[in-house]
């Protein structure tokens, strides 16, 4: 990346919008306000010196409560983490932005967090977004066709997060 | 009592000179039927690269008759379950099942099918066995199982074929005696909505 000028243009641009980054990683990264990441992302597409063109992946991790035993070493609080990793084709460079959501909206179980879509900036992410809400429970508000992609339709729950449970039937066959 | 013989040489064979062939219908029968196992193209993962080996010039799955893949389970004779079923799938597995004319003979190829295989513990998609969705004539283990097995598969429904008679006995009501019970796990085939309502997405017709 072109160094810490870059994050200057940004926050100059969107004030506000950045939680935290790291240039100087292998892979650097910027951390952005949830509320914030349409902005961002349009802003990054459109507005920055390079333009970043092409949307590569969202990933999603659930950081789940630490085990009890390494509860004491653990350095997070459990959240979930999107991970978006964004490419110029004209200037080959790539960045990562990464946003930090409660694994529950307002900490309801069952209540899935919310976040804005980037279909609107680049249409490549709409399967990828439904890809996410499918495996990981991540609402895209915005996003034009939210269903499940993989999963059957009447799947419950989100098989990717660590407090997922196995369904011991579906439809009249035996989970195990 | 002494047991009936599964399967004699009908008494009238070798009984005439050289250029006469005499058998029974039911030997005529079956041995044109088990030389012409017609499977239906159908892989699901993995496994079927490996049936795709076995149905290839080096294998020849066609020594056997077996090596006309057919696209419609209404011509198919034999389905070679190879691959992972999952839960998504499993409803249209048995869905094809049931469109194929009797008599109908599964094979079920690889870990996954047998069983879960890889998928055992964790997967959670993966129906545990396609025994749990159609009943299964011959298992092929392996992940994935070499062309040989299923070779060896197919020479397996070859002797079930060969076993069958065609008289009904005493007692039995017209199905062949060793029929297999079919699970009543169907997956959402033949449960109709009750109301008539549209459930899931690809219902919809689009107007
Ligand atoms: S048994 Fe092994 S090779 Fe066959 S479908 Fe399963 S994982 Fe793939």
């Amino acid at each position: 990346m072109r160094g810490p000028g870059f994050l200057e243009q940004l926050e100059t641009a969107l004030p506000g919008s950045v939680a935290g980054s790291r240039l100087d990683a292998l892979d650097p990264w910027i951390e952005i306000e949830p509320s914030r990441l349409v902005d961002v992302c349009r802003w990054l597409r459109e507005k920055s010196e390079v333009r970043f063109d092409a949307l590569e992946c969202i990933t999603a991790i659930d950081w789940f409560e630490p085990d009890s035993k390494k509860a004491a070493k653990a350095t997070w609080q459990p959240h979930t983490e999107l991970v978006y990793h964004l490419w110029s084709t004209a200037s080959r460079v790539s960045i990562v932005l990464k946003v930090k959501l409660p694994r529950w909206k307002g900490d309801v179980p069952g209540q899935l967090p919310e976040v804005g879509s980037v279909t609107g900036v680049w249409r490549g992410a709409n399967w990828h977004e439904r890809e996410v809400y499918d495996l990981s429970g991540v609402w895209f508000t915005g996003h034009p066709d939210l269903r499940r992609i993989l999963c059957p339709e009447d799947w419950e729950g989100h098989p990717l997060r660590k407090d997922y449970e196995q369904p011991l039937e579906y439809h009249g066959i035996r989970g195990r | 009592m002494t047991q009936p013989q599964v399967n004699p040489t009908p008494w009238i064979e070798g009984r005439f000179e050289e250029n006469m062939v005499l058998t029974t219908v039911e030997q005529a029968i079956n041995w044109a039927r088990q030389s012409s196992i017609w499977p239906m193209t159908f892989g699901l993962a993995c496994c079927a690269i490996e049936m795709m080996a076995a149905g290839a010039s080096r294998y020849d799955l066609d020594r056997f008759g077996a090596g006309a893949f057919r696209a419609t389970p209404r011509q198919a004779d034999l389905m070679i379950v190879a691959g992972t079923v999952t839960y998504k799938m499993a409803s249209r597995v048995r869905r094809l099942y049931n469109l194929m004319p009797d008599p109908k003979y599964v094979i079920a190829m690889g870990a996954c099918t047998t069983g879960g295989g890889p998928y055992f513990k964790w997967g959670y998609h993966v129906v545990k066995g396609v025994d749990l969705v159609v009943p299964v004539d011959v298992y092929v283990p392996g992940c994935p199982p070499r062309p040989e097995s299923l070779l060896e598969g197919l020479m397996r429904i070859q002797d079930k074929i060969q076993g069958q008679r065609i008289a009904k006995r005493t007692g039995s009501v017209g199905k062949v005696d060793d029929e297999l019970p079919v699970p009543h796990h169907s997956g959402y085939v033949v449960s109709p909505v009750a109301d008539g309502s549209l459930v899931f997405d690809h219902q919809k017709v689009q107007s």
